[in-house]
């Protein structure tokens, strides 16, 4: 004897109250938390910027954000101006930080100019410029927060990624490979090099300043090559900004 | 008697050596591979899959008497996806740090062979209670296999254990490396996690010869 629950019929309505109710129960819980969500991403946003520039709670070996609840205070404490740049146009906006790097890459891929938000921090009478940016590792996205001097000269780094290997590749989050690109120059006499992430090279303390390498982490040569490749081509666009500043 | 019967306990036990999903059910290997490098990753991982069977395992259970036969798999599947999304939104919202780390194993409980095998296997002949402990037993029982095999590659891998450096500075040539100890970097990739669980597939057999197949 077949079950009613062999139907065809049974089968179909099962389905498609099954899909309304998983998807309504779905719908509400993002809608539900949205913003809450977004709240968590700006303020991560501000945690990174400062991390970038060094203001953070940072112990002698992890990487460790201000709180949530000093963020938005010592964001506007240490972050002067948020610049946006846009071909040659440079324009203040106090939410520049919001901007999606993403979308920016989508827009400027179907042609429009891309809008490059940079902020500048100030802290201990130095003056920091932190550029956000976005490329691809090995099997997602990775970004980071590049705090420079006028020169170019990185200050501070903060790097994340969407899905890279635990302990390879996610390993660049790590303060061991960010704290090394402090001090790397991303200029060479004079004109743009970017920084490499290099394999096998012969600096593995990196206490040479002025090769524009540092030390890769072993076993994750893609997401390497994709930091490599993220950091010249993203932060090259913001050359032109650096010139006027001498 | 205590708090479960001896078949209730046995759901839990079992699964922790002598019927283990992961050594002789040989299920959920590809995570097994795939984030083992770490310690750290291996316990969110083992946690997270300790929930979403958990809960999972109790939802089939409750719709295994109208779950048409024809499309059961993807009903598992929608349950498995949609436990996790929620999952991870109530993280993001509560927890944001936490689900950060989450996202990377997101994709890889859904396609975890153990939670739609335990679904298979069990919930859909079992009522609710019973199913929640065969749930917790055989994500326990992934869990330690997981964490053997995540402590094994990271400290022999990267020197470190929960990102400690518990066998002094590979740099620095303190602890073991000063007597010429170098890190094995092999380890850390993923054929070596399969060597490991073959070797501990090895020693649960010699040592337990009535689970040898002949």
């Amino acid at each position: 004897m077949s079950k009613k629950t062999d139907s065809n019929i049974y089968t179909i309505i099962f389905a498609i109250a099954m899909v309304i109710v998983v998807g309504g129960v779905l719908a509400f819980t993002a809608s539900a938390l949205r913003p809450r969500i977004d709240n968590n991403e700006r303020l991560e946003k501000q945690q990174n910027i400062l991390y970038a520039m060094g203001v953070n709670a940072n112990d002698e070996s992890s990487a460790i954000f201000v709180s949530t609840d000093e963020a938005p205070e010592l964001f506007s404490k240490y972050i002067t101006k948020q610049l946006v740049i846009q071909g040659d146009d440079v324009s203040e906006d106090s939410e520049a930080y919001l901007i999606d790097v993403k979308k920016e890459q989508s827009s400027a891929k179907a042609g429009n100019k891309r809008r490059l938000p940079l902020f500048v921090g100030s802290k201990d009478g130095k003056t920091f410029y932190i550029a956000p940016i976005r490329g691809k590792g090995l099997w997602d996205a990775i970004w980071a927060y590049v705090a420079m001097d006028a020169n170019m000269v990185v200050q501070g780094a903060y790097f994340d990624h969407k899905g890279e290997t635990a302990g390879l590749g996610a390993n660049i989050k790590q303060r061991y490979f960010m704290d090394d690109f402090i001090g790397e120059s991303l200029m060479n006499n004079g004109s743009f090099k970017g920084i490499t992430v290099a394999k096998g090279n012969n600096d593995p303390k990196n206490l040479e300043k002025n090769d524009n390498e540092v030390d890769a982490i072993a076993g994750a040569t893609i997401t390497g090559d994709g930091v490599s490749a993220m950091l010249k081509s993203e932060l090259r666009q913001y050359v032109s900004y650096f010139k006027t500043l001498k | 008697m205590g708090l479960l019967s001896k078949k209730d306990a046995a759901l839990i036990k079992d699964p922790l050596a002598d019927n283990n999903p992961i050594t002789i059910q040989v299920l959920g290997i590809c995570s097994a591979l795939a984030i083992t490098a770490e310690l750290e990753a291996a316990i969110v991982m083992s946690i997270s899959v300790l929930f979403v069977l958990g809960i999972g395992n109790v939802v089939i259970s409750l719709m295994r008497n109208i779950i048409p036969s024809k499309i059961r798999i993807i009903v598992q599947l929608i349950v498995v996806a949609a436990l996790v999304i929620i999952v991870d939104q109530v993280l993001k919202a509560f927890a944001y740090e936490l689900s950060k780390t989450l996202s990377v194993f997101v994709g890889l409980i859904i396609t975890n062979c153990i939670i739609m095998g335990r679904f298979e296997a069990f919930a859909l002949g079992n009522g609710p209670w019973r199913s929640f402990l065969d749930g917790i037993g055989n994500s326990l029982g992934y869990g330690v296999i997981l964490i053997i095999v995540a402590f094994f590659r990271e400290l022999l891998g990267a020197g470190t254990l929960l990102g400690i450096k518990v066998l002094g500075d590979p740099i620095e040539k303190t602890g073991v490396y000063a007597f010429g100890y170098e890190n094995n970097g092999f380890m850390l990739l993923a054929p070596m996690a399969l060597i490991v669980v073959g070797i501990i597939i090895w020693v649960q057999r010699s040592r337990n010869k009535a689970l040898i197949e002949d």
